[in-house]
């Protein structure tokens, strides 16, 4: 299944323009016990320059995917990372069919939104993702010394962290070092707000497919008990008990198929709704970090110019010494503006490309629900209106 | 659009039986169509009670004739009972210094043309004590029949239950009681039913020797007489040393086939009664996570639409609102399905119920036939004391006036035995013939009933699908822009 770039508006399809498209596919259990993982083919089509040739296919396992991540991360702040499935603690359904699915299918989607990105796809990283052997792989993994690569490789703990960080830093717990900038305090508290929002959506999504099964369920333990009914009754009551009992059965199947389909239609872009929305709020920790700096260097200057002209006034023969690291600190400070500036100008423009990309999303969700939900009715539908006609001519038998 | 509209339409006029399906209206609350979503965005129902009313007809069926009843015979006869106004009463006789008992009455109001009653229309108000006494009076009355079984008199213990609900549990209990009992060709009939729906005051309290003093031609005069003789037995199987009963074996294999199969179905049944009660459940945690998750995008919606800083948003706040009230209105059709599942598959646990009285009727049998069995032995018994008697009489030279005074006693006693013999022979032949007419009636109504009820459950699923598939159909069209060209 090769999926070619998702977002639209970076549609890279005709051969000549430049185009990289990557698809994750072939889930795979390796190893034994609880060394055991899944490993996936990751396939590049791609016409770049710095690409060692138009196709190549490597192996990756979870664990790279978050290293990449980390590393975009890292390196393009300001830049709304697309966001990673979660790491899955729950050891029984490691590697349930429906859990891999689904995680394939995510862990797609983000390579792909990381290849259609104007910005991202340049990465080395990805470079090094998508080309380097097993080794080479294995040895950038375990060289990393990324900032978020600390004890834990938990996406969710990194989140939280960050989530309380800038929670603080919103309300005010810590020393207020906030821009004053009110378009941006309202694209915060949105952020926040929207997060509350849509976890709770993807939350009911989940319980719908729940739900779903067990109707699934109950319909086919209806229509088995109603099928024992109808054979120890005689003649036609029999006959049509039975055959109510099988087209229940029939049914059941068909609402467990609906459940499937739910998830990953549905249930599975609010997640990812959900975690985009988690991202963002981890380029707004960064963001307040690039604040915070500005701000400190701007104190430290501030406070070393004081100090410097002190020193001119006593004609001090540490005042070179100090005029120099005054400079140094300038530079440093000019650098933690632009650095600030630079984040600051990219979120601008990912929250634009955020909200229309989330509405098309969003949009799709809902219409292969819509779909999807009338698919079944009518199903059901035809599948009882079929028993009508029998039912009369059993009952007058 | 399916054509479903029509066949809501066409389907329940054509058919009798449908009519039947709905038979205890009142107790199922119509779904109130005033929306309790504090929302504006939410349209109220438009369609949705449309379709189904003259299927389900809730409110015009109230004079109608009797429910459940098959024979023919019946369409001209009327007899229809309710009961209401639950009231408290004082009960002066039973107080003991201050106060006195406290005990609830209810208003059976009855309408009938039946000819016994001279009347149409009259009520009575009855206490549950009157009714328990009714049933004993009609089990007494009707053996043989499958007599309804009357409501539990234990009042239930629980914090989870106010009075007030269990009051109103009992009385639509009591009122489906008195409409099985008027839906009984038979029983309905009966002169102990008409003096409780129809004599003004307190009944008579009944003590149970007093049953054979009510008049009924109907074979319960064997009752006299054969307990006159159970009483002489005693005597003589104690003279004896004590006789065990018979084994009660009954040899009609015709009742035996029909008691067996009708035991399987009772298990059966009662397996399907409970996956109902699951696939119930079922739709209607459906119905409510849809619900709320409709609500959610109101909120969302809400959220949107006030922050909306983008066009997009603007466009997904509006995407977002036609999902919630798509959301909303497929809740509210299942909310709707489910009550009238409800309705339907209720047949289930009225047919369980069904299955006790049968079971009181085999017990009526069953006593019928060991009451032969036991006068029977104990006449040869009698018969081969008087033998033995009579045998030794003669033996004695100078005949003992004692013993042939003895041989008189028993010849008496025999000839009681036989008369009460005659007695059991005809109770029990007619228990058995009622019996056998009860299976017949039964095996009728239960294929209209059962079949009422499937056909009930299968085109309401088939229409509540097909108007769900139509409000997912024109979301899925209004979002049809966003429609994946590769999947």
């Amino acid at each position: 299944m090769t999926t070619t770039s998702v977002n639209p508006n970076d549609g890279l399809q005709s051969p000549r323009s430049p185009f990289l498209s990557v698809s994750v596919t072939d889930p795979a259990k390796m190893g034994n016990g609880v060394q055991a993982y899944i490993s996936y083919k990751v396939i590049t089509k791609t016409n770049f320059p710095e690409y060692q040739g138009s196709e190549k296919i490597v192996i990756r396992r979870y664990s790279d995917f978050v290293w990449l991540y980390d590393r975009l991360f890292e390196k393009y702040k300001g830049n709304f990372i697309p966001p990673l499935p979660e790491k899955n603690t729950v050891e029984k359904f490691r590697f349930s069919a429906e859990f891999i699915e689904v995680r394939r299918q995510a862990l797609d989607t983000f390579v792909n939104r990381v290849a259609s990105h104007h910005q991202l796809q340049q990465s080395d990283d990805l470079r090094i993702f998508l080309e380097a052997d097993e080794q080479t792989m294995e040895r950038a993994r375990s060289q990393d010394t990324g900032i978020f690569k600390k004890k834990q490789t938990d996406l969710m703990q990194i989140f939280r962290d960050v989530q309380s960080k800038v929670t603080d830093v919103v309300m005010g717990k810590e020393k207020p070092v906030e821009e004053s900038n009110p378009e941006y305090e309202k694209l915060k508290r949105y952020i926040f707000e929207l997060e509350d929002h849509v976890a709770e959506a993807q939350k009911h999504a989940y319980r719908l497919v729940k739900r779903h099964r067990e109707l699934g369920q109950s319909l086919a333990d209806f229509g088995k008990a109603i099928k024992l009914l109808g054979a120890c009754e005689k003649d036609a009551l029999g006959t049509a008990f039975t055959e109510l009992g099988a087209k229940s059965e029939m049914l059941s199947i068909k609402l467990q198929r609906k459940a499937h389909h739910l998830l990953m239609n549905f249930e599975k872009p609010l997640k990812d709704y959900v975690r985009a929305v988690q991202s963002i709020k981890g380029t707004i920790a960064e963001r307040a970090n690039a604040f915070r700096q500005q701000c400190e260097l701007a104190e430290q200057i501030k406070l070393k110019e004081i100090d410097l002209n002190k020193l001119r006034i006593l004609r001090s023969e540490r005042m070179l010494d100090a005029e120099h690291e005054y400079e140094e600190l300038k530079a440093e400070g000019q650098e933690a503006t632009k650095r600030f500036e630079a984040i600051a100008l990219l979120m601008n423009e990912e929250i634009v490309r955020f909200q229309d990309q989330k509405t098309q999303d969003l949009g799709r969700a809902f219409h292969e629900f819509a779909k999807g939900q009338a698919r079944l009715a009518h199903a059901i539908a035809d599948a009882w209106r079929s028993l009508i006609p029998k039912l009369d001519s059993l009952s007058v038998s | 659009m399916m054509s479903y509209e029509k066949h809501g339409f066409e389907e329940p006029q054509s058919h009798e039986p449908i009519n039947s399906l709905v038979l205890h209206d009142h107790q199922f609350a119509e779904i109130p169509t005033s929306d309790a979503s504090p929302n504006s965005f939410i349209d109220p129902p438009s369609y949705a009670e449309a379709v189904f009313r003259s299927f389900d007809n809730t409110q015009t069926n109230q004079h109608d004739d009797d429910v459940s009843t098959s024979a023919p015979s019946a369409s001209h006869t009327y007899l229809k009972i309710s009961v209401n106004d639950p009231r408290k009463k004082h009960d002066l006789a039973d107080s003991v210094g201050s106060g006195g008992k406290n005990y609830l009455t209810y208003l059976i109001t009855t309408y009938t043309n039946l000819p016994e009653f001279n009347g149409t229309e009259f009520s009575v108000r009855r206490r549950f004590k009157e009714v328990v006494m009714l049933s004993d009076q009609l089990s007494e009355a009707y053996r043989g029949f499958f007599i309804p079984t009357r409501p539990d008199k234990g009042m239930v213990e629980s914090q989870v239950m106010q009075k007030h609900e269990f009051v109103e549990q009992r009385r639509v209990a009591l009122e489906k009681y008195f409409r099985k009992l008027a839906a009984h060709l038979v029983i309905r009939r009966s002169e102990d039913l008409r003096a409780f729906l129809q004599v003004q005051g307190d009944l008579p309290l009944m003590k149970t020797e007093n049953v054979a003093a009510v008049a009924d031609s109907r074979g319960k005069g064997g009752g006299d007489l054969v307990r006159r003789f159970k009483e002489l037995r005693q005597s003589v199987t104690y003279g004896w040393g004590g006789t065990k009963p018979p084994l009660v074996v009954e040899e009609d294999k015709d009742f035996l086939e029909r008691k067996t199969k009708l035991q399987d179905f009772e298990v059966q049944l009662s397996s399907v009664s409970l996956q109902a009660e699951s696939l119930v459940k079922a739709q209607q945690d459906i119905g409510e996570t849809m619900g709320q998750l409709g609500l959610v995008f109101v909120k969302l919606t809400k959220f949107e639409t006030e922050e909306a800083v983008f066009i997009s948003q603007k466009t997904r706040a509006k995407d977002t609102k036609n999902m919630a009230t798509s959301s909303v209105k497929a809740s509210r059709l299942y909310r709707e399905l489910n009550s009238k599942t409800i309705k339907h598959l209720d047949k289930l646990h009225d047919y369980l119920g069904v299955m006790l009285d049968v079971n009181n009727a085999y017990s009526d049998r069953s006593n019928a036939l060991l009451t032969l069995q036991t006068v029977v032995t104990e006449i040869s018994i009698l018969n081969s004391r008087i033998e033995k008697l009579e045998a030794a009489a003669f033996k004695v030279f100078g005949a003992d006036r004692s013993r042939f005074q003895k041989i008189d006693e028993l010849k008496e006693t025999l000839r009681v035995a036989e008369d009460a013999k005659n007695q059991a022979v005809k109770e029990y032949k007619r228990i058995k013939d009622t019996n056998k007419t009860e299976f017949e009636r039964l095996d009728e109504e239960k294929r209209e009933d059962f079949f009422g009820m499937l056909k009930g459950f299968v085109v309401n699923q088939a229409g509540y699908a097909e108007k769900m598939a139509s409000v997912w159909e024109t979301f899925a069209k209004e979002t049809s822009g966003y429609a994946q060209n590769s999947s």
